[in-house]
């Protein structure tokens, strides 16, 4: 029982940044969403804002991590010329031709997306600090776009997994 | 521009003695609108790059990555220079977030057509 190098390249750009990903994304939300003058106390206003910029920063990071590891490491085995190649089977097939032609070109693109709204997201919130909850605007703002980034990547994300289940890199 | 809800919120918060440091909302609105070019610029990127042959194998930055990589590497290069830009601009200004919101996801709207298959192979050259 083991895994080849790409496979561990694999889990990490999939599962490890994206576990991450998604684990900071919820965080993250729930902070931004319960962010309400109403609903925190100064002194839970301190350390909820220290939780927030944690969360958000972290998702930043592994939303990068996912698209440099998986654009600069994976894709180029996905790639490969060779017959053998995950892109190569899927376009030899009629019937698995469209998870190259559509999900695969999809994906290596939109999610890029994902880490510049996320980054976008993790400077509003370093930035504007615990003034966040005294603009509402600027918080929507935020969850606006931090939504967004989580949409992206989950289109990415899926397509990933399922073009995995159809043609996986080993 | 503040609306009174956000005034009245900034009132009860004085009250209860909480250090809010003075930060004006231009940056917020510059960081906003940049991700936003970002977004499309890959969008544009990714279009063009189907429709012309010699665009596409100019943006082969990395012979195993391809055209990808030249796209990705674009993209990120015009959304931090704008970025830097716009933060120089706004900084001291206090720009509306919610214009800039609106702004920003229109380009957002449009960079994410440009990286849908259905959209830009509809340009690819033959």
């Amino acid at each position: 029982m083991h895994f080849t190098d790409r496979e561990w390249w694999t889990l990490i750009h999939g599962m490890g940044f994206g576990a991450l990903f998604l684990l900071a994304f919820a965080g993250g939300l729930a902070g931004l969403y319960s962010l309400r003058p109403a609903w925190v106390t100064p002194a839970g206003l301190q350390e909820r804002m220290r939780r927030l910029k944690v969360g958000v920063v972290t998702m930043a990071v592994a939303a990068w991590g996912t698209v440099i590891t998986g654009t600069w490491i994976v894709y180029p085995w996905y790639r490969d010329p060779a017959p053998d190649s995950p892109r190569s089977l899927l376009l030899a097939d009629e019937a698995t031709e469209d998870w190259h032609e559509f999900g695969m070109e999809w994906k290596e693109h939109v999610a890029w997306l994902s880490p510049i709204l996320a980054t976008v997201v993790a400077f509003i919130v370093v930035y504007y600090g615990v003034n966040l909850i005294r603009h509402e605007r600027v918080r929507r703002t935020a969850i606006v776009l931090y939504v967004l980034s989580f949409s992206f990547a989950v289109v990415a994300g899926a397509f990933g997994a399922f073009i995995t289940k159809v043609a996986p890199i080993i | 521009m503040r609306t009174p809800d956000d005034l009245a919120r900034e009132e009860e918060y004085h009250h209860e003695g909480i250090d809010f440091p003075d930060r004006p909302e231009g940056p917020v609105a510059a960081a906003v609108l940049a991700g936003g070019i970002g977004c499309l610029a890959l969008g544009v990127l990714t279009t063009v790059a189907a429709a012309s042959s010699s665009f596409s194998d100019w943006l082969s930055w990395d012979d195993d990555v391809g055209p990808l990589s030249g796209k990705t590497a674009l993209a990120v290069i015009v959304w931090l220079v704008s970025w830097a830009v716009l933060h120089v601009v706004y900084r001291n200004r206090p720009l509306e977030t919610r214009r800039a919101l609106v702004i920003a996801l229109v380009l957002v709207a449009l960079g994410a057509l440009g990286t849908f298959p259905t959209f830009f192979q509809a340009f690819a050259a033959d």
